[in-house]
């Protein structure tokens, strides 16, 4: 099994919904989120190009936070989703260091929080917050060694990027191009 | 790639073992026991449900998988309407105010004192001025109450700023050439259109719920879209063609396009042969306006235009030009929606798939009550013969007619204004607050302290939507349904439902005859009763749809149509503005331009916010704080200006924005505009989180073109320049 | 023009709009570790080599410095965690891949190693010192039996804390002007000289002071020859690294980082050592002071510049 999830960029509008619906389902304390929303722009006036997305963990097989961990506060769950045990956390800073996607944050309550794919909802069955919310439906959620999933399908259909692949992360959250 | 295998293998000492901490599984634990309701955060009226934490403390909102309006899924501001519900800025108690209006200084009372206080002053100005010089303004669901309030005690001056500052030309528009209004949602069909064309509408960033979702399976159906924006919206940038058009001269680009399409023979001619009025008449009214003619006034290239209204050829009859929501821009907008509207009407796309869709109303029956008195002067009496072809009060009629200068044929002395704060949204703001200091009474009725609250004379604290009940939602949609809305917790403080305020004053005017059920929930219960339901029901399932009682969703092949206009028929031509004294057909007229150093003020919305009713909630604050003033890069460079440098703005009669804004210098916007956000630059220091954050557009909005036709009061018709030194604008001000 | 914004308003404590995670206490703790490594690590090899009445001090009196170091540099360890009740999981882990585990269990060895080797010799300092219970005195004579393996294990733990310092930096491939090899011997090597910069101070030996200014003078050399060397290498990498080296190179850390840590830090007591060893008189303190505030500030700077270098995307 291996979680992952698409971000269609080209239907994503930018409205954030997703991070307030991650917000209220994970009692995300205010002044804080576990995802965001990045805009780019490219061009000169009237040729211009936006792209949209909706950023997240990236889930990395080969995370760099589960690695420098001093506790095994960080680590993998079912699915290669990575967790952070909030009892096992000291709050030393270094996952946030290592995280070159910037997707984790001090919790005010001490320890390091983060995307959880909202684990607690793909156990019984439901979509993570944000992609059961998104109104332009462009949040895929999956598994990727089931050929069918939603995330499978829209993978093979469409092109798609990570981000910094070169960090060597090997994220696990696609953007559909 | 080897310490990464070794991470998932090796790596991780007990790893998987705890998924969540007890902590979380337990704050995790909800009350199974949701409760319905349908969002207030915007006019979309999204249903869905309530969710609470096992300590009954609300948790979340979300969509109802039976609704039209959201299917499942909510927008930012209806997730985030949780924190309107917690927002400690709050109104918590009645208030009264002590000093002169304008000093806020308000004393707390008791709800019978300030009911009490308020039907005397409404006697008072009854028995001097008559019933009729008492106003209502008002938005959202509590209007059903006061409107009904306002009707029993004598009066029709009820006007919804949603009329006439927001979609009022397009209503009458479509009226005029359709004989039916498009409604709220929409009847727009984008689902199923191939070709989707936005005049000025920036979709996305207005977050039309329903609009949005459907936009998006358009496009995974490879919709072409069209956006005609002179700022690159996040709309152009999903869109085949992005028109950047210079601001204030759609219309021509509208005549370029009814041009191509008629003299290419690109129209649907059964159609317009079977259903229209006037094609004649239309046909040698645009013989000139040429593409040609148009790049002249637009900037648009003649290639394009004749693209554009290919594309529109190729996908009709499921083509949509898109009617838009705010449309209240020059002052012509009237006549632009009516282009619109005949564009359509040539596409072929009334009442095709793709285009617009028949909607469909459930229906309700409402509580019997005895017959209103007549009002002896309606609001066109004030100013006879002013906006003839306006079908709903116009509220910056009502204000003029609360002034006594404008001489009106009676005086407006006491207003109820309900859930809409006038100060940020009706321009002028200095006409405005010059009507209030006349006034014998206003009563402002609101969840939270805006302006308007600080000039009223007497405040009465609403509950906000997620504790109380109110009217079935029963807006027409594809299908008939209702939704309701019903409390899921008790009104904090000392606050109170609409209904209950509403119901309240009538009982002190001695008129709860029209007011027959003293809850809310027993009305519900009656009426749904009524038609096959149970308030029970309702609250199990949130949202009742039912099948279409006739397969006419669309019009079928070669249906006879009676179309609700003077002649039976979509009029092209229409004889009915003719009547009325203006151009039968849609006209190009110039408008003013920014002079040296003035770039036109273009605002507009952002998905993660309402107007500037949200600007305090915790949750949006979070997402958006304040707005930011767009710049090109040209326009940058000469003043030197950067991204995050904050200025004042300052329009061309002198008014400086009172609070200072960011600058983002973007490519996105044209160099003789500056665009910015509506809904922030609040004055009010009872709302912490949004005091003083941004700037105010309406604040810079002082000279209005009004829409002869209807009244609606266009607000592109501003210029700004850039004022960087505070010393400057305290010199000014 | 390219513009990126986050329309979502993100503003995560410390976190945006820069990483700002690590503040004064984890840059000083790489720095009183890598100082009292260097302390240790002089010792032990002087020891380890019979050079201990040559050059007494660094051998039996400066280590005294190394747990008061090690002590306070646990302290701001801890004042730095966040969830600190739960530091306790640090020793109940063993997390290989973890500089940080490393670094923890490295400072559960070395600690106690400088308290027995301050032990060892506190009659340098107390000469009437008595531990009044015969246990201790059992203790201390088994020690002083197998003090070579413990200054070996001194020796070798004290390099290994001393590249950890750099090594907790570098493992962070987020960051790019941390992701270096170099910073590993760079740290080591500053906190080598800043040790012998503490012999250099508290040695009352002529000899013993012109050995260690010799020391120093070398490690200076070394020090500015791994600079160079990371420069190099940043600005011959991807375009991460060149950014992050313009960060010294123009960038905001430029008049700190050459003027704080190579003009003061470096070069100047490296020129007021080379004197001393010729016929100038100067004050050994001076050049030894400079030397160790150098080493402070290389912490520092690396530490904050790192936090705001980051991939681009």
């Amino acid at each position: 099994m291996r979680y992952a999830m698409a971000v269609d960029t080209r239907k994503c509008v930018g409205c954030s919904d997703c991070v307030v619906a991650c917000q209220t389902e994970n009692n995300v304390p205010h002044g804080f989120c576990r995802e965001w929303v990045v805009e780019t722009m490219n061009g000169t006036y009237p040729q211009l190009e936006i792209e949209i997305r909706s950023e997240r963990c990236n889930h990395c097989i080969n995370a760099p936070c589960v690695r420098c961990c001093p506790t095994g506060a960080s680590h993998f769950a079912d699915g290669g989703i990575v967790l952070v045990e909030h009892n096992k956390c000291i709050g030393c800073g270094a996952c946030i260091a290592s995280c070159p996607y910037d997707a984790r944050y001090p919790h005010p309550e001490g320890y390091v929080d983060k995307c959880t794919f909202c684990i607690h909802r793909i156990k019984i069955g439901l979509a993570p917050a944000c992609a059961a919310v998104c109104p332009t439906k462009c949040i895929y959620f999956g598994d990727l060694d089931d050929l069918n999933s939603d995330v499978s399908v829209v993978l093979k259909k469409r092109k798609s990027k990570t981000l910094i692949p070169e960090a060597g992360t090997k994220p696990q959250l696609y953007f559909l191009i | 790639m080897g310490i990464g295998v070794l991470a998932i293998t090796k790596g991780t000492f007990g790893a998987t073992k705890l998924l969540f901490s007890p902590d979380e599984a337990k704050k995790l634990k909800v009350d199974l026991k949701r409760t319905p309701t349908y969002c207030e955060v915007c006019f979309w009226k999204c249903a869905g449900w309530v969710y609470k934490t096992s300590e009954g403390k609300i948790w979340k909102i979300i969509g109802n998988d039976e609704d039209q309006h959201s299917n499942g899924r909510f927008c930012p501001r209806g997730t985030g309407g949780v924190g309107m519900y917690y927002d400690e800025d709050r109104l918590k108690t009645p208030l009264i105010r002590v000093e002169e209006r304008g000093k806020q200084v308000f004393r707390e009372v008791s709800w019978d004192e300030a009911l009490n206080y308020v039907a005397a002053k409404m006697k008072d100005i009854s028995s001097k001025h008559g019933a009729e010089s008492m106003a209502l303004f008002t938005h959202g669901s509590g209007s059903t109450y006061f409107t009904n309030l306002l009707k029993a005690f004598g009066s029709s001056n009820i006007a919804e700023p949603s009329y006439a500052q927001c979609r009022g030309p397009r209503d009458e528009a479509f009226l005029a050439t359709f004989g039916e209004e498009v409604y709220s949602p929409e009847t727009t069909d984008i689902r199923d259109t191939k070709c989707l064309v936005l005049i000025g509408s920036h979709i996305g960033e207005n977050m039309h719920n329903g609009q949005i979702q459907e936009m998006s399976d358009a496009i995974d159906k490879g919709v072409t879209i069209i956006t005609v924006d002179p700022r690159f919206s996040t709309a152009a940038g999903k869109s085949k063609y992005w028109l950047p058009i210079k601001p204030s001269t759609d219309i021509a680009l509208l005549l370029a396009w009814i041009h191509e399409i008629i003299y290419n023979d690109y129209y649907d001619k059964n159609y317009v042969e079977k259903y229209c009025n006037g094609f004649d008449k239309l046909k040698e009214h645009v013989l000139d306006f040429t593409p040609e003619w148009a790049y002249g006034i637009t900037t648009i290239s003649p290639d394009k235009i004749r693209k554009t209204a290919k594309e529109m050829a190729n996908a009709s009859p499921a083509v949509l030009i898109h009617p838009g929501r705010h449309v209240t821009w020059y002052g012509d907008d009237t006549q632009r929606v009516r282009a619109i509207a005949i564009l359509n009407a040539l596409l072929g796309s009334w009442g095709r798939r793709g285009g617009f869709y028949r909607p469909a109303s459930y229906v309700v029956p409402s509580a019997k009550t005895p017959k209103y008195p007549e009002p002896k002067k309606a609001w066109t009496d004030a100013f006879p013969g002013k906006y003839p072809i306006a079908s709903s009060p116009v509220s910056n009629a009502l204000i003029d007619a609360s002034i006594p200068e404008n001489k009106p044929a009676y005086l407006i002395k006491g207003w109820i204004v309900n859930a809409t704060n006038l100060i940020s949204s009706i321009p002028d703001q200095a006409n405005t607050l010059k009507a209030i200091q006349n006034l014998d009474l206003l009563v402002a009725v609101d969840t939270m302290p805006m302006e308007i609250t600080g000039w009223a004379d007497v405040v009465l604290p609403e509950c906000t939507y997620l504790e109380r009940y109110d009217m079935l939602r029963i807006s027409p949609h594809r299908k008939p349904a209702i939704a309701l809305r019903m409390p899921a917790a008790e009104p904090k403080s000392n606050t109170r439902s609409g209904y209950n305020i509403a119901r309240g004053l009538a009982v002190k005017l001695g008129l709860e005859n029209y007011f027959p059920f003293e809850k809310q929930e027993e009305l519900l219960d009656w009426q749904l009763k009524q038609s096959g339901s149970s308030l029970e029901e309702m609250q199990r399932i949130g949202v009742k749809t039912k099948e279409r009682e006739a397969d006419d969703l669309y019009f079928a092949e070669n249906e006879n149509v009676a179309f609700s206009t003077d002649s039976g028929k979509i009029e092209l031509y229409s004889k009915y503005i003719e009547q009325a004294g203006f151009d039968p057909l849609p006209k190009y007229t110039v408008h003013e331009e920014p002079s040296e150093g003035y770039y036109r003020l273009i605002y507009g919305r952002t998905p993660q916010h309402t107007f500037g009713r949200t600007s305090n909630n915790p949750n949006l604050t979070d997402l958006m704080h304040e707005n930011t003033a767009w710049v090109n890069p040209k326009v940058s460079k000469a003043w030197g200006l950067v991204t995050g440098q904050y200025i004042w703005l300052k329009n061309q009669d002198g008014v400086i924005s009172n609070f200072k804004i960011k600058v983002r210098v973007t490519e996105r916007i044209r160099w003789d505009s500056v665009y910015m956000v509506h809904g922030f630059g609040h004055g009010q220091k009872q709302m912490k989180r949004c005091f003083g954050k941004g700037a105010s557009d309406t604040q810079l909005i002082t000279k209005v073109l009004t829409d002869p036709l209807m009244g609606g009061t266009g607000m592109r018709s501003n210029f700004v320049t850039f004022v960087t030194e505070k010393s400057e604008k305290e010199v000014a001000s | 023009m390219e513009e990126e914004i986050l329309v979502s308003g993100r503003m995560n404590q410390l976190i945006d709009p820069q990483l700002n995670i690590w503040h004064w206490q984890i840059p000083l703790y790489l720095f009183l570790g890598g100082m009292a490594a260097g302390i240790l690590c002089i010792a032990a090899l002087y020891f380890i080599r019979g050079r201990e009445n040559d050059y007494r001090t660094a051998v039996r009196i400066t280590p005294f410095l190394a747990p008061f170091l090690l002590v306070i540099g646990l302290l701001t360890l801890f004042i730095d965690l966040r969830h600190k009740l739960f530091f306790w999981q640090l020793y109940t882990n063993i997390r290989l891949q973890s500089p940080m585990s490393w670094g923890a269990w490295t400072l559960m060895v070395i600690t106690p190693v400088s308290f027995i080797w301050c032990a060892l010799h506190i009659r340098d300092i107390f000469p009437r010192w008595d531990w009044k219970f015969k246990w201790i005195c059992d203790i201390e004579t088994f020690f002083n039996k197998y003090k070579k393996a413990l200054a070996w294990i001194m020796l070798i733990y004290g390099i290994i804390l001393g590249i950890y310092t750099g090594i907790l930096l570098s493992a962070f491939n987020a960051r790019p002007l941390w992701n270096t090899s170099i910073l590993g011997p760079l740290f080591l090597s500053s906190g080598l000289s800043a040790g012998a910069a503490a012999t250099l101070i508290l040695s009352k030996d002529k000899a013993e002071r012109k050995q260690f200014a010799r020391i120093d003078l070398v490690l200076i050399g070394i020090e500015l020859f791994f600079i160079i060397h990371m420069f190099m290498g940043f600005l011959a990498s991807t375009q991460v690294q060149i950014e992050a080296a313009k960060l010294f190179l123009g960038g905001p850390y430029t008049m700190s980082f050459w003027i704080f840590v190579v003009t003061m830090g470096m070069l100047i007591p490296a020129l007021l050592e080379f004197m001393e060893l010729g016929k100038f008189h100067i004050p050994a303190i001076v050049p030894a002071v400079l030397v160790i505030f150098g080493s402070l500030m290389l912490r520092f700077i690396i530490a904050y510049a790192g936090q705001i270098s980051r991939w681009l995307y």
